[in-house]
Protein backbone atom coordinates (compact mmCIF):
# COMPACT_ATOMS: atom_id res chain seq x y z
CA UNK A 1 0.00 0.00 0.00
CA UNK A 2 1.14 3.21 -1.09
CA UNK A 3 1.00 6.02 1.51
CA UNK A 4 2.69 9.27 1.37
CA UNK A 5 1.30 12.12 3.61
CA UNK A 6 -0.18 15.71 2.41
CA UNK A 7 3.50 17.80 2.85
CA UNK A 8 5.89 14.82 2.06
CA UNK A 9 7.83 15.22 -1.37
CA UNK A 10 8.94 11.59 -2.80
CA UNK A 11 9.81 10.98 -5.78
CA UNK A 12 7.28 10.07 -8.85
CA UNK A 13 9.03 7.94 -11.72
CA UNK A 14 7.20 7.14 -15.21
CA UNK A 15 7.98 7.09 -18.83
CA UNK A 16 7.64 10.16 -20.40
CA UNK A 17 7.58 9.73 -24.00
CA UNK A 18 9.07 6.56 -24.11
CA UNK A 19 12.14 7.77 -21.57
CA UNK A 20 12.09 7.16 -18.42
CA UNK A 21 11.48 10.56 -16.08
CA UNK A 22 11.30 11.69 -12.32
CA UNK A 23 10.40 14.54 -10.44
CA UNK A 24 9.29 15.12 -6.85
CA UNK A 25 6.11 15.57 -6.33
CA UNK A 26 3.30 15.97 -3.34
CA UNK A 27 0.61 14.11 -3.12
CA UNK A 28 -1.37 17.41 -4.56
CA UNK A 29 -0.10 18.03 -7.43
CA UNK A 30 -1.91 17.63 -10.78
CA UNK A 31 -0.16 15.53 -13.64
CA UNK A 32 -0.50 18.44 -16.09
CA UNK A 33 1.66 20.37 -13.08
CA UNK A 34 4.20 18.18 -13.07
CA UNK A 35 4.61 17.39 -16.40
CA UNK A 36 4.85 20.94 -16.93
CA UNK A 37 6.70 22.66 -13.83
CA UNK A 38 8.52 19.14 -12.78
CA UNK A 39 9.95 17.32 -16.34
CA UNK A 40 9.89 20.75 -18.16
CA UNK A 41 7.45 19.28 -20.70
CA UNK A 42 5.78 22.18 -21.75
CA UNK A 43 4.06 20.72 -24.82
CA UNK A 44 0.65 20.42 -22.51
CA UNK A 45 -1.40 23.34 -22.00
CA UNK A 46 -3.44 24.30 -19.41
CA UNK A 47 -6.56 25.70 -19.34
CA UNK A 48 -9.13 25.06 -17.19
CA UNK A 49 -8.23 22.89 -14.39
CA UNK A 50 -11.30 21.33 -13.75
CA UNK A 51 -11.62 18.80 -16.65
CA UNK A 52 -13.47 20.93 -19.33
CA UNK A 53 -11.52 22.32 -21.45
CA UNK A 54 -9.41 19.80 -23.13
CA UNK A 55 -6.58 21.13 -23.36
CA UNK A 56 -4.00 19.19 -21.22
CA UNK A 57 -5.26 15.66 -22.31
CA UNK A 58 -2.10 13.32 -22.62
CA UNK A 59 -2.07 9.84 -23.06
CA UNK A 60 -1.70 7.37 -19.76
CA UNK A 61 -0.85 3.67 -20.92
CA UNK A 62 -2.64 4.65 -24.69
CA UNK A 63 -6.07 6.51 -23.08
CA UNK A 64 -6.52 10.37 -23.75
CA UNK A 65 -7.26 11.67 -20.32
CA UNK A 66 -7.42 14.86 -18.67
CA UNK A 67 -4.25 15.76 -17.24
CA UNK A 68 -5.42 18.51 -14.80
CA UNK A 69 -7.66 15.72 -13.32
CA UNK A 70 -5.52 13.39 -12.68
CA UNK A 71 -2.59 13.88 -9.91
CA UNK A 72 1.20 13.41 -10.79
CA UNK A 73 1.34 9.94 -7.85
CA UNK A 74 -1.77 8.61 -10.00
CA UNK A 75 0.46 8.07 -13.31
CA UNK A 76 3.60 6.63 -11.42
CA UNK A 77 5.28 3.94 -13.03
CA UNK A 78 2.51 4.63 -16.07
CA UNK A 79 3.63 5.36 -19.80
CA UNK A 80 2.66 8.79 -20.32
CA UNK A 81 2.58 10.22 -23.65
CA UNK A 82 2.40 13.71 -25.04
CA UNK A 83 2.47 16.41 -27.93
CA UNK A 84 6.60 16.56 -27.80
CA UNK A 85 6.10 12.47 -28.83
CA UNK A 86 4.40 12.93 -32.07
CA UNK A 87 6.49 14.89 -34.31
CA UNK A 88 9.98 12.82 -35.53
CA UNK A 89 13.34 13.24 -34.18
CA UNK A 90 14.18 15.77 -37.32
CA UNK A 91 11.10 17.82 -36.41
CA UNK A 92 8.94 16.18 -39.29
CA UNK A 93 5.16 16.08 -38.40
CA UNK A 94 3.49 12.97 -37.86
CA UNK A 95 0.47 12.78 -40.43
CA UNK A 96 -2.13 14.29 -38.10
CA UNK A 97 -0.28 17.56 -37.33
CA UNK A 98 0.72 17.75 -40.87
CA UNK A 99 -3.12 17.98 -41.87
CA UNK A 100 -3.77 20.58 -39.02
CA UNK A 101 -1.07 22.63 -40.68
CA UNK A 102 -2.12 21.73 -44.47
CA UNK A 103 -6.30 22.84 -42.68
CA UNK A 104 -5.10 26.37 -40.67
CA UNK A 105 -6.47 24.00 -37.52
CA UNK A 106 -4.20 25.72 -35.47
CA UNK A 107 -5.55 29.33 -35.49
CA UNK A 108 -3.59 30.14 -31.81
CA UNK A 109 -2.59 27.28 -30.98
CA UNK A 110 -3.45 26.59 -27.69
CA UNK A 111 -6.07 23.80 -27.64
CA UNK A 112 -4.35 22.02 -29.88
CA UNK A 113 -2.00 19.59 -28.42
CA UNK A 114 -4.89 18.50 -26.23
CA UNK A 115 -6.89 17.43 -29.54
CA UNK A 116 -3.65 15.68 -30.80
CA UNK A 117 -3.86 13.83 -28.24
CA UNK A 118 -7.26 13.04 -27.64
CA UNK A 119 -7.51 11.69 -31.49
CA UNK A 120 -4.17 9.78 -31.30
CA UNK A 121 -5.90 7.61 -29.03
CA UNK A 122 -9.46 7.65 -31.16
CA UNK A 123 -7.84 7.28 -34.13
CA UNK A 124 -5.62 4.23 -33.47
CA UNK A 125 -9.52 2.49 -31.95
CA UNK A 126 -11.15 3.76 -35.01
CA UNK A 127 -9.29 4.52 -37.69
CA UNK A 128 -12.09 5.57 -40.37
CA UNK A 129 -14.61 7.25 -37.94
CA UNK A 130 -17.11 9.21 -39.39
CA UNK A 131 -17.44 13.17 -39.09
CA UNK A 132 -20.47 12.70 -36.85
CA UNK A 133 -17.74 10.77 -34.84
CA UNK A 134 -15.07 13.49 -35.05
CA UNK A 135 -17.21 15.72 -34.37
CA UNK A 136 -18.29 14.09 -30.76
CA UNK A 137 -14.83 13.22 -29.43
CA UNK A 138 -13.99 16.69 -30.68
CA UNK A 139 -16.69 17.91 -28.19
CA UNK A 140 -14.01 16.65 -25.52
CA UNK A 141 -12.14 20.12 -26.19
CA UNK A 142 -12.75 23.97 -26.23
CA UNK A 143 -11.29 26.24 -28.82
CA UNK A 144 -11.24 29.68 -28.26
CA UNK A 145 -10.74 31.32 -31.31
CA UNK A 146 -14.18 29.50 -32.24
CA UNK A 147 -13.55 28.02 -35.30
CA UNK A 148 -13.93 24.41 -35.40
CA UNK A 149 -14.15 24.04 -39.35
CA UNK A 150 -10.40 23.95 -39.94
CA UNK A 151 -9.81 21.23 -36.96
CA UNK A 152 -12.83 19.17 -38.39
CA UNK A 153 -11.61 19.42 -41.99
CA UNK A 154 -8.01 18.56 -40.20
CA UNK A 155 -9.13 15.90 -38.51
CA UNK A 156 -11.16 14.77 -41.50
CA UNK A 157 -7.95 14.69 -43.53
CA UNK A 158 -6.62 12.38 -40.86
CA UNK A 159 -8.90 9.73 -40.93
CA UNK A 160 -8.24 9.46 -44.91
CA UNK A 161 -11.62 11.22 -45.63
CA UNK A 162 -9.96 14.06 -47.56
CA UNK A 163 -7.23 14.17 -49.93
CA UNK A 164 -4.27 15.82 -47.68
CA UNK A 165 -3.22 18.98 -49.79
CA UNK A 166 0.30 19.55 -50.71
CA UNK A 167 2.07 19.52 -47.54
CA UNK A 168 4.08 23.14 -47.51
CA UNK A 169 8.24 22.97 -48.06
CA UNK A 170 9.93 24.08 -45.13
CA UNK A 171 12.33 26.61 -45.86
CA UNK B 1 -7.73 26.12 -8.69
CA UNK B 2 -5.08 23.96 -7.78
CA UNK B 3 -6.96 21.53 -4.34
CA UNK B 4 -5.85 21.53 -0.34
CA UNK B 5 -2.92 19.21 0.55
CA UNK B 6 -4.27 15.71 1.40
CA UNK B 7 -2.57 12.33 2.07
CA UNK B 8 -2.76 10.30 -0.69
CA UNK B 9 -3.52 6.32 0.19
CA UNK B 10 -3.31 3.71 -2.70
CA UNK B 11 -4.22 -0.12 -1.15
CA UNK B 12 -3.49 -2.78 -3.27
CA UNK B 13 -6.50 -4.92 -2.15
CA UNK B 14 -10.03 -4.30 -0.84
CA UNK B 15 -9.40 -5.24 2.73
CA UNK B 16 -6.44 -2.51 2.70
CA UNK B 17 -9.15 0.07 1.08
CA UNK B 18 -12.27 -0.71 4.01
CA UNK B 19 -9.29 -0.82 6.55
CA UNK B 20 -7.94 2.79 5.76
CA UNK B 21 -12.19 4.02 5.60
CA UNK B 22 -12.56 2.22 8.48
CA UNK B 23 -9.59 4.27 9.91
CA UNK B 24 -10.37 7.64 8.64
CA UNK B 25 -14.26 7.53 7.92
CA UNK B 26 -15.28 11.02 6.71
CA UNK B 27 -12.36 12.84 6.50
CA UNK B 28 -11.49 10.25 3.80
CA UNK B 29 -12.57 10.39 0.19
CA UNK B 30 -12.94 7.25 -2.19
CA UNK B 31 -10.71 8.24 -5.48
CA UNK B 32 -12.03 6.12 -8.55
CA UNK B 33 -11.57 8.00 -11.92
CA UNK B 34 -11.76 11.19 -10.30
CA UNK B 35 -13.81 13.03 -13.35
CA UNK B 36 -15.76 15.04 -10.83
CA UNK B 37 -14.19 13.95 -7.57
CA UNK B 38 -10.65 15.82 -9.03
CA UNK B 39 -12.58 18.80 -10.46
CA UNK B 40 -14.52 19.33 -7.03
CA UNK B 41 -10.91 18.92 -4.93
CA UNK B 42 -9.68 21.68 -7.87
CA UNK B 43 -12.14 24.05 -7.14
CA UNK B 44 -11.93 23.34 -3.46
CA UNK B 45 -15.93 22.05 -3.31
CA UNK B 46 -14.39 19.15 -1.69
CA UNK B 47 -11.77 18.73 1.25
CA UNK B 48 -10.62 15.73 2.27
CA UNK B 49 -8.27 14.93 4.72
CA UNK B 50 -7.32 11.60 2.98
CA UNK B 51 -7.46 10.22 -0.56
CA UNK B 52 -8.10 6.88 -1.14
CA UNK B 53 -6.73 5.89 -4.75
CA UNK B 54 -8.73 2.25 -5.14
CA UNK B 55 -7.45 2.35 -9.13
CA UNK B 56 -4.93 0.10 -8.86
CA UNK B 57 -7.11 -2.75 -6.94
CA UNK B 58 -7.07 -5.62 -9.56
CA UNK B 59 -10.16 -7.47 -8.09
CA UNK B 60 -12.03 -4.18 -8.81
CA UNK B 61 -11.53 -3.90 -12.42
CA UNK B 62 -13.55 -6.46 -13.80
CA UNK B 63 -16.98 -6.93 -15.42
CA UNK B 64 -18.76 -10.18 -14.50
CA UNK B 65 -21.51 -11.84 -16.10
CA UNK B 66 -23.74 -13.51 -13.53
CA UNK B 67 -26.48 -14.52 -15.50
CA UNK B 68 -29.36 -12.51 -14.98
CA UNK B 69 -27.33 -9.72 -13.97
CA UNK B 70 -23.96 -8.13 -14.65
CA UNK B 71 -21.86 -6.73 -12.13
CA UNK B 72 -19.21 -4.06 -13.10
CA UNK B 73 -16.50 -3.52 -10.97
CA UNK B 74 -15.63 -0.15 -8.78
CA UNK B 75 -12.20 0.44 -11.09
CA UNK B 76 -14.22 -0.23 -14.49
CA UNK B 77 -13.70 2.65 -16.66
CA UNK B 78 -17.22 3.83 -18.41
CA UNK B 79 -14.82 3.19 -21.91
CA UNK B 80 -13.88 -0.08 -20.54
CA UNK B 81 -18.05 -1.05 -20.24
CA UNK B 82 -19.15 0.87 -23.65
CA UNK B 83 -16.08 -1.59 -25.30
CA UNK B 84 -17.32 -4.66 -23.45
CA UNK B 85 -18.66 -6.85 -26.09
CA UNK B 86 -21.35 -8.39 -24.98
CA UNK B 87 -23.06 -5.12 -23.67
CA UNK B 88 -25.66 -4.53 -26.56
CA UNK B 89 -27.05 -7.94 -26.39
CA UNK B 90 -26.88 -7.63 -22.03
CA UNK B 91 -27.39 -4.39 -21.24
CA UNK B 92 -29.21 -2.61 -24.52
CA UNK B 93 -30.27 0.57 -22.22
CA UNK B 94 -26.33 1.34 -20.72
CA UNK B 95 -25.47 0.86 -24.88
CA UNK B 96 -27.65 3.64 -25.61
CA UNK B 97 -26.73 5.91 -22.54
CA UNK B 98 -22.92 5.42 -22.35
CA UNK B 99 -22.19 7.44 -25.27
CA UNK B 100 -23.73 10.26 -23.53
CA UNK B 101 -21.64 10.44 -20.19
CA UNK B 102 -19.35 13.16 -20.66
CA UNK B 103 -16.69 12.88 -23.02
CA UNK B 104 -14.59 10.18 -24.83
CA UNK B 105 -11.84 11.66 -22.72
CA UNK B 106 -13.39 11.44 -19.54
CA UNK B 107 -15.25 8.37 -20.30
CA UNK B 108 -11.27 7.11 -20.62
CA UNK B 109 -10.91 7.12 -16.98
CA UNK B 110 -14.02 7.70 -15.33
CA UNK B 111 -16.01 5.10 -13.38
CA UNK B 112 -19.30 3.25 -13.79
CA UNK B 113 -19.32 2.94 -10.29
CA UNK B 114 -17.97 6.43 -9.74
CA UNK B 115 -20.59 7.71 -11.25
CA UNK B 116 -23.24 6.52 -9.04
CA UNK B 117 -21.36 7.10 -5.72
CA UNK B 118 -21.39 10.44 -6.52
CA UNK B 119 -25.23 10.73 -7.61
CA UNK B 120 -25.36 13.90 -9.81
CA UNK B 121 -29.42 14.36 -10.19
CA UNK B 122 -28.36 13.98 -14.15
CA UNK B 123 -26.29 10.71 -14.34
CA UNK B 124 -27.18 8.74 -17.15
CA UNK B 125 -25.14 6.00 -15.58
CA UNK B 126 -27.72 6.26 -11.96
CA UNK B 127 -30.43 6.87 -14.05
CA UNK B 128 -29.80 3.77 -15.99
CA UNK B 129 -29.17 2.01 -12.94
CA UNK B 130 -32.69 3.22 -11.46
CA UNK B 131 -34.62 2.42 -14.42
CA UNK B 132 -32.94 -1.40 -14.67
CA UNK B 133 -33.61 -1.54 -10.44
CA UNK B 134 -29.94 -2.55 -10.07
CA UNK B 135 -28.16 -2.60 -7.31
CA UNK B 136 -25.19 -1.00 -5.30
CA UNK B 137 -22.71 -3.37 -3.48
CA UNK B 138 -20.80 -1.64 -0.13
CA UNK B 139 -17.72 -3.24 1.38
CA UNK B 140 -16.82 -2.18 5.06
CA UNK B 141 -14.97 -4.03 7.75
CA UNK B 142 -18.13 -4.48 9.04
CA UNK B 143 -19.25 -6.49 6.24
CA UNK B 144 -21.12 -6.71 3.03
CA UNK B 145 -24.49 -5.17 2.11
CA UNK B 146 -26.19 -5.17 -1.17
CA UNK B 147 -28.89 -1.92 -1.52
CA UNK B 148 -31.29 -1.69 -4.45
CA UNK B 149 -30.50 1.70 -6.44
CA UNK B 150 -33.92 3.35 -5.31
CA UNK B 151 -32.67 3.18 -1.77
CA UNK B 152 -28.81 3.86 -2.26
CA UNK B 153 -29.35 7.42 -3.81
CA UNK B 154 -30.89 9.68 -1.25
CA UNK B 155 -31.04 13.19 -2.89
CA UNK B 156 -28.92 15.52 -4.90
CA UNK B 157 -25.20 14.26 -4.08
CA UNK B 158 -26.66 12.41 -1.00
CA UNK B 159 -26.87 8.64 -0.86
CA UNK B 160 -27.00 5.58 1.80
CA UNK B 161 -23.00 4.88 1.80
CA UNK B 162 -21.72 5.12 5.12
CA UNK B 163 -18.50 6.84 5.56
CA UNK B 164 -16.77 3.37 6.16
CA UNK B 165 -17.82 1.50 3.30
CA UNK B 166 -17.18 1.38 -0.44
CA UNK B 167 -18.37 0.55 -3.19
CA UNK B 168 -17.31 -2.41 -4.63
CA UNK B 169 -19.49 -2.60 -7.70
CA UNK B 170 -22.99 -2.20 -9.23
CA UNK B 171 -25.03 -4.88 -10.59
CA UNK B 172 -27.42 -4.30 -13.57
CA UNK B 173 -30.55 -6.72 -14.25
CA UNK B 174 -29.61 -8.13 -17.70
CA UNK B 175 -32.36 -7.09 -20.73
CA UNK B 176 -31.52 -9.08 -23.53
CA UNK B 177 -34.03 -8.15 -26.11
CA UNK B 178 -36.15 -5.57 -24.36
CA UNK B 179 -37.27 -2.61 -26.00
CA UNK B 180 -35.02 0.78 -24.49
CA UNK B 181 -34.43 4.15 -25.49
CA UNK B 182 -32.16 6.75 -24.19
CA UNK B 183 -32.35 11.08 -24.79
CA UNK B 184 -31.37 13.68 -23.17
CA UNK B 185 -30.70 17.63 -24.07
CA UNK B 186 -27.30 19.31 -23.05
CA UNK B 187 -25.99 22.36 -23.91
CA UNK B 188 -23.06 20.07 -25.71
CA UNK B 189 -23.06 17.34 -26.31
CA UNK B 190 -21.40 15.25 -23.26
CA UNK B 191 -22.28 18.34 -20.87
CA UNK B 192 -24.34 18.06 -18.03
CA UNK B 193 -27.96 16.75 -18.91
CA UNK B 194 -30.40 19.19 -18.51
CA UNK B 195 -32.84 16.59 -18.67
CA UNK B 196 -32.51 12.81 -19.10
CA UNK B 197 -35.02 10.37 -20.19
CA UNK B 198 -34.99 6.57 -20.04
CA UNK B 199 -37.50 4.39 -21.14
CA UNK B 200 -37.82 0.36 -21.29
CA UNK B 201 -40.64 -1.95 -22.44
CA UNK B 202 -42.50 -4.34 -20.11
CA UNK B 203 -45.28 -5.40 -21.57
CA UNK B 204 -47.40 -4.44 -24.64
CA UNK B 205 -49.24 -2.59 -22.36
CA UNK B 206 -46.36 -0.74 -19.88
CA UNK B 207 -43.69 1.13 -20.19
CA UNK B 208 -41.11 2.04 -17.26
CA UNK B 209 -39.78 5.56 -18.08
CA UNK B 210 -37.20 6.79 -15.64
CA UNK B 211 -36.00 10.97 -15.53
CA UNK B 212 -32.79 12.52 -14.56
CA UNK B 213 -32.74 16.19 -13.83
CA UNK B 214 -35.77 16.97 -12.56
CA UNK B 215 -35.26 16.51 -8.79
CA UNK B 216 -32.54 15.35 -6.73
CA UNK B 217 -32.62 11.81 -7.64
CA UNK B 218 -33.46 9.80 -10.68
CA UNK B 219 -37.23 8.63 -10.92
CA UNK B 220 -38.80 5.90 -11.94
CA UNK B 221 -42.47 5.30 -12.92
CA UNK B 222 -44.27 2.83 -14.52
CA UNK B 223 -46.96 3.55 -16.86
CA UNK B 224 -49.82 2.12 -18.35
CA UNK B 225 -49.78 2.86 -21.95
CA UNK B 226 -49.67 1.83 -25.66
CA UNK B 227 -47.65 4.34 -27.05
CA UNK B 228 -46.36 7.64 -26.41
CA UNK B 229 -48.95 9.63 -27.16
CA UNK B 230 -51.00 7.94 -24.52
CA UNK B 231 -48.67 8.10 -22.37
CA UNK B 232 -49.22 12.60 -22.13
CA UNK B 233 -51.14 12.84 -19.60
CA UNK B 234 -48.90 10.84 -17.02
CA UNK B 235 -46.27 12.43 -18.08
CA UNK B 236 -47.64 15.76 -18.11
CA UNK B 237 -48.65 14.85 -14.40
CA UNK B 238 -45.17 13.54 -13.53
CA UNK B 239 -43.97 17.26 -15.00
CA UNK B 240 -46.22 18.86 -12.28
CA UNK B 241 -45.66 16.57 -9.37
CA UNK B 242 -41.51 16.66 -10.04
CA UNK B 243 -41.52 20.90 -10.72
CA UNK B 244 -37.97 20.80 -11.88
CA UNK B 245 -35.58 22.95 -10.61
CA UNK B 246 -33.63 25.91 -11.56
CA UNK B 247 -30.09 26.19 -11.95
CA UNK B 248 -27.58 28.13 -14.63
CA UNK B 249 -28.55 25.98 -17.53
CA UNK B 250 -32.37 25.70 -17.33
CA UNK B 251 -35.55 27.10 -15.68
CA UNK B 252 -38.03 24.89 -13.61
CA UNK B 253 -40.42 25.10 -16.35
CA UNK B 254 -37.78 24.51 -19.46
CA UNK B 255 -37.40 21.31 -17.58
CA UNK B 256 -40.96 20.53 -17.35
CA UNK B 257 -41.59 21.33 -20.76
CA UNK B 258 -38.57 18.87 -21.54
CA UNK B 259 -39.81 16.44 -20.14
CA UNK B 260 -43.56 16.78 -22.07
CA UNK B 261 -41.88 17.00 -25.12
CA UNK B 262 -38.83 14.15 -24.81
CA UNK B 263 -41.91 11.34 -22.21
CA UNK B 264 -43.67 10.53 -25.35
CA UNK B 265 -40.53 10.54 -28.28
CA UNK B 266 -38.58 8.17 -25.82
CA UNK B 267 -41.59 5.84 -24.92
CA UNK B 268 -42.20 5.74 -29.14
CA UNK B 269 -38.64 4.95 -29.49
CA UNK B 270 -38.44 2.49 -27.03
CA UNK B 271 -41.82 0.70 -28.20
CA UNK B 272 -40.10 0.61 -31.93
CA UNK B 273 -36.77 -0.75 -30.81
CA UNK B 274 -38.74 -3.56 -29.09
CA UNK B 275 -41.06 -4.38 -32.38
Amino acid sequence: MRRIAKDQRVRIRLTLNGRAAAAEAEPRLLLSDFLRHGLGATGTHVGCEHGVCGCCTVLIDGAAVRSCLTFAVQAEGCDVRTAESLAGPDGTLNPLQQAFQNHHALQCGFCTPGILMSFTDYLERNPRPSEAEIREVLSGHLCRCTGYAGIVSALLEAAGHRQSSEPRSKS
Amino acid sequence: MKPRPFDYVRPDSVDEAVAVLAEHGEEARVLAGGQSLVAMLNLRLADPAVLVDITRIAALDEIYDLGDRIEVGAAVTQNRLLAWPRLADKLPLLAAALPFVGHFQTRNKGTVCGSVAHADPSSEIALSLAVLAGEVVLRSQRGTRVLAAAAFQKDMLTTAREPDELITAVRFPVMSGRGVAFREVARRHGDFAIIAVAALVEDKAAVRLGVGGMSGRPVVRHIATADGSAARDTIDGMALELQGYEDLHASAAMRRDLLRRLGPVVIDEAIRCAA
